[in-house]
């Protein structure tokens, strides 16, 4: 379509952003690098120069020093957009993110609200190894006190950004490198789709049905909805119909929507690039499980990451990665069809 | 800088407060705790860490806030809580695990939030520094009035958050003030064994900023040396970082044998309490009469009484409301 505009997420991010800014005061945004560089996977590219650097603030090196600010400004009245650079650096401040952001407003029986958004990358498949490639959905999900969303395209990506930042709660927003549109780490064309101008929300915790089916359901977020799209493009041709469904939000969970999907295929797919156990895959299944077992023809299937940490070498990496294939091979057997020798 | 006459009632008054607060707290906390001390059991059950003997600190430092100004706190928060104007009633009640709390029992003694005069405290050892911090931060990008205090311990000086949110509050100039109460001990750990230098205050010139110790316990003294920090963060001047040589009374939580402490120090240390030593100052020096004195003691006990009949008497929360409140 000719009145198409194709925006990347990283440039949908840093819209909604910029539109949010333009009508509240009380939206800044903080982190490394995000200033004159707009953000190492470009989602604050442009904000600098529009709202200067005292609303767009580089910070020093100091995680726990910055999302601990940011619990403060937020509970003083302002809404912060802070940025860990990689999920993996939880590591140095997850007490402010765990402690303080998710439990205050909890502790304060709710008269303290932390309105926040916490920008994170995740993901892998770009040879960073083990501390710049996880994706940790469930280490953020398991814990009370946040929502948890992911976008797989552009358009949710403005749409939960927009959101996220009116929601009176902490939001953890968690986005795919690999979908950014930032042609050094590769590009999934599938994520950079039409962006309407006008500001709008995507409600968090409502999933979408990115493509109807009838066999199998394929359950995932981010990239994993690529995955399980092409999986599903394969299959058509094989004779199964896939639906995929696109969480865009870990907390809250669509768990309606991810049950009727089954009701309807019997069959189901957790498709997760975080890691197997004790995790997003598992809680899938289980909400299917604990109530609608009957609905299930076949027992369910996880392709996730093995429990191991993420390793540099090429080879090493992608065998340990989600894909097409393996979910093409998984819904064959789930299916029953005959699996080739 | 010497305080008014009636700041000078206020500050005894508070520290008498504080003091009647946590000796009642101590007597109902042991309240089925023995003879077998489990500290699940009584009507205020969980760890209990008392602040007396550092009550100068906290209104030394308070008597030059406004509700409008932010105090975090620590896991030791009554006394900043009391010189702060935190509802004497809710804050009772939420430290009973009370309906009628703060937080309506979600938080506890060591989670006292009260949002009426921006206070907020929390377990974790300079936890709130970064808080802090931030509402500074708010403060400055709203062009609103207001500095924000962060209360810690001499043990959070080694922590990761206190080097971080200083350096952060210096390069960003905000109006923050970091008073680092120094009751010589984290828990079992002497100062000097912790500790690299001997004073902390001297951390200041690592971030380029002003660095005070204050030794003795002296309210008037605190109350001198915060409150020219307090200026200047109010100036637009930066931060402060104030280290106070104050007086653990009591263990680090109750149920702490303080077999780790030298013979003869407790004795020492209550030689020097510093409620008895500013009511003698008071008289001496500043022409308060002992009758203007035992009433404003018996004003500050008899609310402090009230506080806490109002929290025995309160409702326990409904079971079920563990389940509300995650999410705005």
């Amino acid at each position: 379509m000719d009145n198409e505009r194709k925006l990347t997420i990283a440039r949908a991010m840093a819209e909604a952003t910029a539109q949010e800014m333009r009508i509240d005061p009380r939206v800044f945004v903080m982190g490394e690098d995000i200033a004159d560089l707009g953000g190492v996977f470009g989602n604050t590219r442009g904000l600098a120069e529009e709202f200067g650097k005292e609303r767009v603030r580089d910070t020093p090196i100091s995680e726990t020093g910055f999302i601990g600010a940011a619990v403060g400004a937020a509970q003083d009245g302002m809404r912060p957009v802070v940025e860990l650079m990689f999920v993996d650096f939880f590591g140095v401040c997850f007490d402010a993110i765990y402690n303080l952001m998710a439990k205050n407003t909890y502790f304060s029986g709710g008269k303290f609200n932390v309105p926040m958004v916490l920008m994170t990358s995740t993901g892998g498949g770009y040879s960073d190894a083990g501390q710049h490639s996880q994706c940790l959905y469930g280490s953020f999900a398991h814990l009370p006190g946040m929502k948890v969303v992911s976008p797989s395209n552009a358009y949710d990506a403005k749409g939960l950004m927009t959101a996220a930042i009116r929601d009176p709660n902490p939001v953890i927003y968690m986005y795919h490198k690999g979908l950014q549109g930032m042609g050094w780490l590769g590009t999934e064309k599938g994520a950079i789709v039409h962006v309407p101008e006008e500001p709008y929300e995507v409600e968090i915790g409502k999933a979408r049905i990115a493509r109807e089916g009838r066999d199998v359901t394929i359950v995932s977020i981010a990239q994993g909805v690529h995955h399980g799209l092409k999986a599903a493009r394969i299959l058509q041709d094989q004779g199964i119909s896939a639906e995929v469904v696109d969480l865009r939000s870990l907390v809250p969970l669509d768990r309606d929507t991810i049950r009727a999907s089954v009701a309807k295929t019997g069959r189901l797919i957790v498709v997760d690039e975080d890691y197997h156990s004790f995790g997003v895959s598992g809680e899938i299944i289980a909400t299917v499980t604990e109530t609608n077992l009957a609905d299930l023809k076949a027992p369910p299937r996880r392709i996730a990451y093995p429990d191991v940490p993420i390793p540099f070498a090429r080879v090493m990496e992608q065998y340990c990665l989600p894909n097409a294939d393996k979910i093409v091979a998984a819904a064959r057997e789930l299916c029953g069809a005959v699996i080739p020798a | 800088m010497t305080p008014s006459r009636n700041t000078l009632g206020w500050m005894y008054e508070k520290m008498v407060a504080s003091r009647h607060f946590e000796e009642l707290i101590e007597k109902i906390y042991m309240e089925g705790k023995t003879p077998v001390f489990n500290m699940a059991n009584g009507p205020i059950p969980g760890e209990m860490h008392l602040s007396n003997g550092q009550e100068p600190v906290a209104v030394g430092v308070c008597a030059h806030l406004t509700p409008d100004d932010i105090v975090t706190a620590t896991h030791r928060p009554h006394h900043q809580a009391i010189a702060k104007g935190v509802d004497l009633k809710k804050m009772a009640a939420e430290i009973f695990g009370k309906a009628t709390g703060l937080s309506g029992g979600r938080g506890g003694h060591m989670h006292i939030f009260d949002a009426e005069v921006n206070f907020a405290c929390s377990g974790i050892i300079a936890q709130g520094m970064g808080p802090a911090a931030g509402a500074a931060l708010s403060r400055k990008l709203q062009g609103k009035p207001g500095v924000a205090v962060s209360f810690i311990g001499e043990g959070a000086a080694n922590q990761g958050a206190f080097h971080e949110t200083l350096n952060l509050a210096a390069v960003w100039k905000l109006p923050m003030i970091v008073v680092v109460e120094d009751n010589a001990w984290g828990i079992s750990v002497a100062k000097e064994a912790s500790t690299a230098i001997q004073c902390n205050a001297d951390r200041a010139a690592a971030y380029g900023i002003p660095g005070h110790y204050i030794p003795g316990n002296d309210p008037l003294k605190i109350y001198e040396v915060a409150g020219e920090a307090i200026a200047r963060a109010r100036r637009g001047e930066g931060p402060t970082l104030i280290e106070v040589e104050t007086y653990r009374l009591a263990g680090h939580f109750m149920g702490d044998a303080e077999g780790y402490r030298p013979d003869g120090e407790k004795d020492a240390l209550f030689a020097k309490d510093p409620i008895p030593n500013l009511r003698r100052l008071l008289v001496s020096d500043h022409g308060f009469t002992e009758a203007e004195l035992d009433e404003i003691e018996d004003k500050a006990r008899a609310e402090i009484e009230e506080a806490i009949a109002f929290a025995r008497q309160s409702p326990d929360p409904k079971p079920e409301d563990a389940l509300t409140a995650v999410f705005a």
